[in-house]
């Protein structure tokens, strides 16, 4: 059984214009232990469903339909569901979040100790001994130095540092899920680096599932088993993470694949998408990316194209077009696409 | 199309242009409640203290017969300690008020802009001698201040009193344009027009300034709004001369002639209070709606 | 080649109340015309001091700024007006870079005005449509009359180069200028910037934290990296990525994350000695690196700095090891 099950969720903004669609349909399951990363631009709507699955949406968003469905110990619960209790246990205990920590994530006027009890203390741990060894073990787990780190106030850490802090804060309850919204995005390379291989450390050793969220491909190519990429709001491709790197079938992927140069290797024909992402109150018929997709005919902006097995049946595009997206494409070699459309 | 766009605008398009833009900018006021109440309220305040007194006869005549009448449908404000009628006096008392504190804010608007500004660019030492100046005014008691000088000023025209108030007011404005320019000086627009030589002129009044237009506009109305209350506070002081008659002269004779102890004579004290008080608040309603108005984003979406 | 704008050992100060921290120390970097380079490093390396000391916008607090050899922090009037139109700056931040209060026409036009290349109107117009059309912003009527939040992050960068271009510049500086763009258009603009140097002569630098952007960009020229104010290797960028001589080149090229699953994942990475990065404030003796440094030898590392030499390959590296490994030179400085 799948640790988290979504199932045909959108959630809108309201605004005084009318509503945004920001996620539209999203469907996608999560196995326990897999890392699932999901790919996306600006306007894609990836920020909204991260948020979503864990109800943390701010005011002005609704789901509109669609379930989030959340299994442990072979007991299902639609996240949708849950009271106002229950899903202070859900949030923390079972699936926690890790946000960008360049992004003021942290109460600027309180220590880290200070951050730790008050989240022990949200989530029922009262004793402060208990949540003093906890929070000891849980920085121990990440590599830092208790003494050093307790004390001190957000602005006296570093970026590393701080992103380190959020994963140790979900960590707390033990969840069996764990979402990280741009966990490298803002940081150096070296400490990119660090962060990354904690994260496969902890994977290994606690055995959570994982989803994040990126626009960057390469954190997807170190982490992930399995990807999805977003577009305008849908999810346009899912596959493994070796399906989707090297054998693409939505014009999207493939474009986004082909934008992001290498440095170690060949670069091959490197592009950018031409023009920009659709204005989300105001989408074409048909489907959204057509007008940027270079292997668009008049049958794509009839319809949206549903998402649908292509090569193997766990991966999935939503492209009519995706036999000829793989010829173009040609080899099936484990290849970047730059180096095969050069 | 472009072309058309920018080339030389015809006369059709220079007089249709400002009543555009006044349509668009009272469709942006209609989504703001508050604000349109505020517009609502300055312009029947404007129109009651300017151009109501062409159409009205000036009541100067006291009739001691009718002291302190309650309101009537002859006097429907009821009448002060001379018999005259209030409302006669009401709609003639906000002229000079308005006047006096329209000029005195454009006085302490205009000297804050130029020297914090100029405080703000250059810096320095000609900015720590302007800062040094303004905080002493800063510190020295405004009330007082002003009691001080207009009991040894004894200003009568109201130019005059404009000019003590706009001088006494200037200070605090002052630091803050210099706060925001400061903060606006170091955005990456204005380093890009520095780094293209545009000039210092260009950079203040074209980069740096227009950014504030909500904010200079907001405080002119709140500079407005302290330069009535002086106003009226040294007049009910009777620090200047009590010639003609406004809104705060009234006061001034209300409290004097005892029409706080009658019942009958209440409206005599409370006309120009609820005056003042309602011209305040469509003040400040109105520049509450102003900071969205002014907003380039915001307007597309009027 | 002489070099059209050139940082002759130059360093930045600043006092903080924490303490002087030196945040560019003893750099030198030759530029020629229509040269198309990187400076990368991580955050603190001073990289992006660097480029504001080029532009003219920082004043360095030892050694020289030459444009055309001549010290341009000695040069007055018309010559030094000449330099601040050469030489311009392309922002990080695409949100903060145009005046929200002013339409594209009017943020383009005003250089053109300020500098006599238009004295009417339409003179204008016809210039601004030639410099929207020259970044690929087609076709130009339909961005005129906009304001920047009308605009996408890419498009405003296109602006933002727009407006640079109007005093034909000799140089451009482009600090970070993709890093706040979405990933599927920054190839594009890059490529604009490349071919405003083939085809237009400027020599632009691009200022990023982003290895692969700065391999794609400058990968017919050179990189510089940076690490805590001081330029630690200069070579052309083939060579960098391929066979780096500074271990900490080496480590940021192993450490970097790929798009690409079996390299990323079968990648080798270079072990530092510590994670920690030293304050600005308490830099180490002799090489700042040394106390991560692999490769590091006391008595030598720890003791001397050392300078930015010439290696075979047309490279500089500033490491005692790494010179003398490469050049066989017995009379390399030893422990």
């Amino acid at each position: 059984m799948p640790v988290l099950s979504v199932r045909d969720l959108s959630i809108d903004y309201i605004t005084r214009k009318g509503p945004v669609h920001a996620v539209r349909d999203v469907s996608f399951e999560l196995e326990k232990s897999e890392t699932l990363a999901i790919i996306g631009e600006s306007g894609s709507g990836k920020t909204t469903l991260a948020v979503g699955l864990i109800r943390l949406s701010p005011r002005g968003t609704k789901v509109t339909s669609g379930e989030i469905l959340y299994t442990k110990n072979g007991l299902t619960t639609d996240v949708r569901t849950l009271d106002d209790d229950d899903l202070r246990e859900y949030r923390w205990a079972e699936a926690a979040m890790v946000f960008q920590a360049a992004l003021n994530s942290f109460n600027p006027v309180i220590t880290i100790w200070e951050q730790f009890l008050d989240t022990a203390r949200a989530h029922g741990m009262k004793d402060r001994h208990k949540v003093r060894d906890r929070a000891d073990e849980l920085l121990d787990l990440v590599h830092l130095d208790t003494k050093r780190v307790l004390p001190a106030f957000p602005h006296e850490l570093s970026g590393g540092m701080k992103q380190r802090v959020l994963i140790a804060l979900a960590l707390m309850l033990e969840p069996q899920l764990i979402i990280l919204d741009e966990p490298t995005t803002a940081l150096d390379i070296l400490t990119q680096r660090s962060i990354i291989d904690l994260l496969r450390q902890l994977r290994e050793k606690l055995g959570f599932s994982i989803i994040f969220i990126s626009h960057d491909l390469s954190i997807a190519a170190e982490l992930a088993d399995r990807m999805i990429t977003m577009y305008a709001g849908r999810v346009v491709e899912e596959a493994n993470v070796d399906d989707m790197f090297y054998r693409p079938r939505h014009p999207y992927s493939v474009g986004l694949l082909r934008a992001v140069p290498r440095v170690s290797g060949a670069l091959g024909s490197v592009a950018s998408i031409p023009g920009s992402p659709p204005d989300l109150m105001r989408l074409p018929v048909g489907c959204s990316y057509a007008p940027r997709c270079p292997y668009a005919i008049d049958a794509c902006r009839a319809a949206d194209p549903p998402l649908i097995p292509v090569d193997t049946p766990r991966h999935k595009a939503a492209c009519i077009r995706w036999k000829h997206v793989a010829e173009v494409l040609g080899s099936n070699a484990e290849v970047p696409v730059a180096e095969k459309l050069a | 199309m472009s072309a058309a766009v920018l080339a030389r605008p015809t006369l059709g398009q220079r007089l249709a242009g400002p009543w555009l833009a006044s349509i668009g900018f009272l469709r942006m006021l209609s989504r703001r409640p508050v604000g349109l109440v505020g517009f609502i309220g300055i312009v029947f305040f404007l129109l009651l203290a300017f151009v109501a007194p062409m159409f009205v006869p000036f009541q100067n005549d006291p009739s001691f017969v009718d002291i302190y009448q309650t309101p009537s449908p002859a006097h429907p404000l009821g009448t002060d300690f001379q018999g005259k009628d209030v409302l006669n006096q009401i709609v003639f008392g906000g002229r000079d008020i308005l006047t006096v504190a329209i000029l005195a804010a454009l006085v302490s608007t205009i000297i804050a802009i130029t020297f914090g500004s100029i405080a703000a660019i250059v810096g320095g030492r000609l900015d720590s001698t302007i800062l040094a100046i303004t905080d002493v005014v800063l510190t020295l008691p405004k009330l007082i201040l002003l009691i001080a000088v207009a009991a040894i000023l004894r200003p009568t025209s109201f130019v005059f009193l404009a000019v003590i108030l706009g001088l006494i007011q200037w200070s605090s404005l002052l630091r803050q344009i210099r706060a925001q320019v400061l903060s606006l000086k170091e955005r990456d627009y204005v380093e890009a027009a520095r780094s293209l030589d545009l000039g210092l002129v260009h950079i203040v009044f074209r980069e740096i300034l227009p950014t504030m237009r909500s904010y200079i506009a907001i405080n002119f109305i709140f500079a407005v709004t302290e330069a009535m209350y002086a106003q009226v506070f040294i007049t009910f002081l009777g620090l200047v001369p009590v010639s003609g008659s406004n809104w705060g002269i009234m006061l001034y004779f209300a409290q004097g002639q005892g029409a706080l102890f009658f019942r009958d004579s209440i409206w005599y004290i409370l006309s120009p209070i609820l005056a003042i008080t309602l011209v305040q608040l469509s003040l400040v309603s109105f520049a509450s709606a102003l900071e969205d108005i002014f907003n380039p984003r915001l307007r597309g979406s009027a | 080649m002489t070099a059209l704008i050139e940082l002759d050992h130059v360093s930045r100060t600043f006092a903080t109340p924490a303490g002087v921290i030196t945040a560019v120390d003893a750099v030198s970097l030759a530029l020629g015309q229509g040269e198309a380079m990187c400076i990368v490093g991580e955050s603190g390396c001073g990289k992006t001091t660097t480029g504001r000391l080029l532009t003219g916008l920082l004043r360095p607090s030892g050694g020289r700024l030459l444009y055309e050899e001549k010290d341009v922090w000695l040069t007055k009037g018309a010559d030094l007006a000449r330099f601040r139109r050469a030489v311009q700056l392309v922002h990080q931040d695409p949100y903060a870079s145009l005046n929200p209060t002013r339409t594209v026409f009017q943020t383009l036009s005003a250089p053109l005005f300020r500098h006599k290349k238009a004295s009417s109107g339409r003179q204008a117009l016809a210039a601004v449509n030639e410099l929207l059309t020259r970044v690929d912003l087609s076709p130009p009527e339909n961005f005129i009359a906009k304001y920047p939040h009308q605009l996408s992050g890419g498009q405003r960068q296109r602006v933002a180069i727009a407006r640079a271009l109007t005093v034909d510049p000799k140089v451009i500086v482009a600090d970070e200028a993709v890093s706040m763009v979405d990933v599927s258009i920054r190839i594009s603009l890059l490529n604009l910037l490349l071919a405003l140097a083939k085809e237009f002569g400027v020599t632009i630098v691009l200022i990023t934290h982003d290895l692969a952007v700065a391999r794609y960009f400058a990968r017919l020229g050179r990189i510089g990296v940076m690490y805590l104010g001081r330029m630690v290797e200069l070579a052309d960028t083939e060579s960098l990525v391929t066979d780096p001589a500074h271990p900490y080149s080496a480590a940021l090229i192993a450490a970097i994350p790929e798009a690409d699953p079996d390299i990323t994942r079968s990648k080798t990475r270079v072990e530092l000695r510590s994670a920690e990065i030293p304050s600005l404030l308490s830099l180490p003796p002799g090489c700042t690196f040394h106390p991560r440094c692999p490769l590091a030898e006391a008595g030598l590392c720890d003791v001397l700095i050392p300078e930015l030499l010439p290696i075979p390959g047309t490279r500089e590296v500033a490491c005692h090891v790494a010179v003398r490994e490469r050049t066989g030179d017995r009379h390399a400085v030893t422990a």
